[in-house]
């Protein structure tokens, strides 16, 4: 990583850090991030004449606490809870942050809580968790910076008036707490970035946070592994501007220190012995990663996929390996169980249907399912490549069957 | 933070549930009121007679107007009000998830903002 990147990082840890700590104790999301925007003012004021203090973040907890406190002692304050002295106690403010305990995973429930509208788990975490202003999320989501401001407010809003809980959830509710974390975060990892050639390294992040936070969760060393895995392969998917298919990658230009940190993740998942669905999917791609991939291995795989978690993007996968491994004909049967030629909107589907039409020597329906195909990606990259194939096919001279 | 919990669900037509079914009912409502005082969250609880029973008051323009029956008919109605005092929503939740009511409709947990106790607002 870079140093300016390393920076970067480390300073929307601190600042998830922070907020986690600073709202944990009032469900206050809201009042903590304007305590801390003062906080962080205040050190672009005072820092350059008297210089960056020794443990910059307690600082900024220090300062955006004593905020927070004149708030609370304020007229217009008031409340019909206790604060919980536990929590609130000024003793933090004289602490490092390393010894300070980390809310973030607390954080990231409340992110993801049952009670808030499942649209905005996302995006409430990258703002709340890594500090992105709702513009940069909008953009992602492709919403006015407004709308997605709006979304964020009346959350926060929700988080603060309905009550929800900074807290690690009771075993009855933890599995399926943790499950909405966790599509969450791989919601930050599947946003389609526009203009982004590369996964966005948020997404990144988040999954390095989570499995920071709960090591010992197989699937959360999972997701952190998949999005590890893509990342590592994202500088060979576009080569000169254009969109390169996995299996013509040049494997030398996938970043290893990126996926042997993802085996290690799988290792870790792997010793808990509990199977899930982003491990699996971690393995397809860890598969793939190791170079000459045998097909069978990969459709063992999606096959296991495609029963513990079905899903769109899964059966046409599975339709994908199907064909490579049992033939196009075979493939063609999967996806058209999976999901059915007509109607559908998913744009991988209609890319590998194309394909596999083309295969069988359907070349009428390849080039209208390559239409499509071409109409749906909001890839560039892609959908020049998906242009060029439909053109080789149109120079070939039409088949027999094809009347 | 105290916390009201709504059940609303479909009224039943008079005579359309069995004895049996309103005795099951009862005994539901009785175990779940008695869990509510055990664990000592329990403000109060009602279940409320049948919409036909309502009336409805307003005085839009100064002007009195009683109205037979709910002020928005709805194919589900409110049926009952548990008022529980727990320290947040996740425990309102694992209360509301027990509440018979959300077996035969929903059970809306509101959180509410103020309550008049010992003679003033709660601020």
């Amino acid at each position: 990583m870079d140093p300016l990147a390393g920076a970067e990082v480390a300073a929307r840890d601190s600042y998830g850090r922070l907020l986690a700590l600073l709202c944990a104790a009032t469900s206050d999301v809201a009042a903590a991030e304007d305590a801390l925007a003062d906080a962080f003012e205040r050190a672009v004021r005072t820092w350059p004449d008297q210089g960056v203090p020794a443990n910059p973040d307690a600082w900024l907890l220090a300062v955006a606490r004593n905020r927070l406190r004149d708030w609370w002692k304020s007229a217009a304050f008031r409340r019909t809870v206790a604060l919980d002295p536990e929590r609130d106690a000024p003793a933090y403010l004289d602490a490092l942050l390393d010894e300070l305990p980390d809310r973030r995973l607390e954080l990231m429930l409340v992110c993801a809580h049952p009670a808030i509208d499942r649209a905005v788990h996302t995006p409430l975490m990258l703002n709340t968790v890594l500090g992105y202003t709702a513009e940069q999320i909008g953009r992602a989501f492709s919403l006015p910076a407004a709308t997605m401001a709006t979304r964020l407010v009346r959350a926060k809003k929700r988080i603060k008036t309905a009550g929800i809980p900074f807290r690690i959830p009771g075993r009855e509710v933890l599995p399926e707490r943790m499950a909405a974390v966790l599509e969450a975060v791989y919601g930050a990892y599947v946003i389609d970035w526009p203009g982004a050639e590369r996964v966005p390294s948020e997404s990144l992040h988040l999954g390095e946070v989570l499995a920071q936070l709960a090591p010992d969760d197989p699937e959360v060393r999972g997701l952190a592994a998949l999005v590890l895995l893509s990342q590592a392969r994202a500088g060979a998917r576009i080569d000169d501007g254009r969109f390169v298919p996995l299996a013509d990658q040049d494997p030398a230009r996938w970043d290893r220190g990126l996926i042997e940190r993802a085996h290690e993740h799988l290792r870790a998942a792997h010793a808990q012995g509990r199977v899930g669905r982003f491990q699996l999917e971690a393995a397809i791609q860890a598969t793939h990663c190791a170079g000459a991939a045998d097909p069978r291995t990969l459709l063992g795989l999606h096959r296991a996929l495609h029963t513990l978690a079905p899903s769109l993007g899964g059966g046409v996968a599975l339709a994908a390996v199907t064909a490579e491994v049992e033939g196009a004909a075979a493939g063609l049967e999967v996806l058209d169980a999976a999901l059915p030629p007509t109607g559908a909107r998913f744009q991988p589907a209609h890319a590998v249907r194309a394909h596999l039409l083309s295969l069988v020597g359907r070349h009428a329906e390849a080039l209208s399912e390559y239409d499509s195909a071409i109409a749906l990606t909001h890839d560039t990259a892609e959908r020049q490549y998906l242009t060029d194939v439909r053109r080789s096919l149109t120079t070939r001279s039409p088949s027999a069957d094809d009347r | 933070m105290r916390y009201a919990l709504l059940m609303h669900h479909f009224e039943p037509g008079e005579g359309e549930l069995s004895e049996e079914i309103m005795l099951e009912g009862q005994k539901a409502f009785d175990v779940y009121g008695k869990a509510l005082h055990q664990a000592g969250v329990l403000v109060s609880a009602d279940v409320l007679a049948p919409s036909l029973a309502t009336t409805t008051v307003s005085r839009p323009d100064g002007e009195l107007r009683v109205q037979d029956g709910p002020f928005a008919e709805s194919k589900e109605a409110l049926a009952g009000v548990f008022l529980i005092d727990v320290p947040d929503l996740d425990a309102a939740l694992s209360w509301a998830e027990k509440c018979p009511g959300a077996q035969w409709g929903s059970v809306e947990i509101r959180p509410v903002a103020t309550s008049f106790i010992d003679g003033g607002w709660t601020r």
